[in-house]
């Protein structure tokens, strides 16, 4: 028995050690990353849920929970870093598809956090993040908006860092929302002015692209200079299309609520490598477009 | 104080160098993949890797080739990549650089690569079985200012109904939005496939609106391009399953 105890102390304490040891090790690569180029605003996909929970035989619903497990750890490390923008896509248009238990799944465990939030409890205070949810929030049902309502409201005055979380969101969707209000204002314009302005062409002057840019619900960010997408898809699901010009595109094979620190320092490498090839790039758009 | 500040001075400088070294580390690692990729697109080329010698290439209706500006300029290695797609039965191919300098390429491109014909937007779906190779030119400019000219176009069209019938509210829908940009000259059909050719994976302003669920893969700068990189990312592009966000 006693020496059960003692080995169960020393387990205890190289456990203890180890643990110290590599906090410690992501602490300080953390901090050598910070010497180069960070970047402003990261984006994520957070794809392979389904497949972790049919890989690890769970029921469909409980990936979901590992993966807001996995968030939690890469908002962390984005914040400890220096990123003061991250954009989240939880949920598409196009996800309402899917089955009504597993749509359920994911709006109940979007309520529940969203709560938890509002409350006080988790990263939200610890950052002084600031909420945004973009989307088409009339899709989500009374109580989801509701409480995305409650927490944008209970947050709109913190000055730390960002998250905008795409729920109920396609990029498609967010293109003819922008249209629609660039349409109605200037429409207004034109009825309360009475006359519609000519350009040096003669030909009506309508809409322009900074009128459209102006309604993306992504507008309250900057563009995101890393997009980081798992489970190995190469492409952008219809997130960000408008947004993502000049950004560098990482994807990784891992399944989202596998992801870790090793596979997010190896994204800022790749990020840093690619930055001020995309700095430029990004200057010369600017220039194409005026 | 001063010592203080002494030593945080020479902490981050010694930072600094411990990141240099980190880069240099990860720059060699990329630089034995590059070399790994080459031997292996030579073996590809060869026809050793039997995987790779039969392509489903009816799964690529619509492929699209984003290149970096300056390396547009080179038309010939253009031309070469484009014979290429022909020869492994690829039937339409969207060329895209930011600036346009494709666009002002597109006479001798079209010249010299075989059975090559403009791209006309029709109301039909992509023929599969088309002999002809047919070649869009895009660029920036029916990007984001499309979208902008679609949403004049869709602001006069509504000024013209309210006129009509009086009624002025109106919904746009994306169905709405898509002939709007066909109506401005933008309304190219999706493509399955971006193929990346410039130093970052980035589809440096191809159109939105139509990459939706387009699969997109980086091959390198167009200098160094190589047919069996370009067989190789067709193949994974082959093997993909999409599920449409179900």
């Amino acid at each position: 028995m006693r020496i059960g105890n003692v080995w169960m102390s020393f387990w205890v304490t190289l456990t203890r050690i180890l643990e110290h040891a590599i906090n410690f090790i992501k602490r300080s690569t953390l901090k050598i990353l910070s010497m180069g180029p960070i970047p402003n605003h990261v984006a994520f996909i957070l794809d392979g849920n389904r497949r972790f929970a049919k890989k690890q035989k769970l029921v469909k619903g409980f990936g979901y929970k590992f993966g807001y497990i996995a968030l939690m750890f890469m908002l962390k490390y984005c914040y400890e870093l220096g990123v003061t923008y991250v954009t989240i896509y939880v949920f598409s248009i196009d996800n309402f598809k899917r089955s009504p238990q597993e749509v359920d799944a994911v709006m109940d465990l979007i309520l529940e956090k969203v709560e938890l939030w509002i409350k006080g409890e988790g990263f939200v205070y610890e950052y002084g993040i600031r909420l945004h949810f973009l989307g088409d929030l009339n899709l989500l049902s009374e109580p989801v908006r509701e409480a995305v309502d409650r927490a944008m409201a209970a947050t709109k005055n913190n000055n730390g860092a960002v998250l905008a979380i795409c729920v109920a969101y396609t990029s498609t969707d967010e293109i003819v929302h922008a249209v629609e209000r660039a349409c109605e204002e200037k429409w207004d314009e034109i009825m309360n002015s009475k006359r519609v302005a000519v350009d040096e062409h003669g030909e009506l002057k309508l809409i322009t692209l900074g009128d459209v840019e102006k309604h993306m619900y992504a507008a309250v960010t900057p563009d995101p200079e890393l997009l980081i997408r798992t489970s190995g898809e190469a492409r952008l699901s219809n997130f960000l299309l408008w947004q993502t010009s000049c950004c560098y595109l990482y994807s990784t094979s891992v399944l989202w609520p596998e992801v870790n620190v090793c596979n997010f320092m190896w994204a800022i490498l790749n990020f840093q490598r690619n930055h001020f090839y995309l700095v430029r790039k990004r200057k010369e758009l600017k220039v194409v477009r005026e | 104080m001063t010592i203080k500040v002494e030593l945080q001075k020479i902490g981050i400088l010694g930072l600094q160098l411990i990141w240099i070294f980190l880069h240099f580390i990860v720059s060699s690692f990329y630089f034995l993949v590059s070399i790994a990729t080459t031997l292996e697109s030579y073996l590809i080329s060869c026809g050793f890797l039997r995987k790779y010698n039969h392509l489903d290439i009816d799964r690529v209706q619509y492929l699209a080739i984003v290149v970096e500006s300056d390396e547009a300029y080179n038309t010939l290695k253009i031309i070469e990549l484009l014979q290429w797609l022909e020869s492994m039965g690829i039937r339409s191919v969207c060329l895209y650089d930011a600036e346009g300098v494709l666009k002002q390429s597109k006479e001798i491109i079209l010249k010299k690569v075989k059975n090559a014909s403009l791209f006309q937007e029709t109301d039909e779906p992509l023929q599969l079985n088309c002999k002809g190779f047919t070649l869009e030119f895009i660029s920036a400019s029916d990007g984001k200012e499309a979208v902008a000219r679609a949403a004049s176009f869709l602001l006069k069209d509504k000024w013209r109904k309210t006129n009509m019938s009086g009624d002025s509210n109106q919904c746009f829908s994306e169905s709405q939005m898509t002939e709007a940009l066909k109506a401005v000259g933008c309304g190219g059909p999706d493509p399955d496939l971006i193929l990346v050719y410039g130093p970052s994976r980035c589809h440096l302003g191809f159109p939105a609106w139509r990459i939706r669920y387009t699969e997109i893969i980086h091959m390198g700068p167009l200098k160094s391009k190589k047919y069996g990189s370009l067989v190789k990312a067709i193949y994974k592009f082959t093997m993909v399953r999409q599920n449409y966000g179900k």
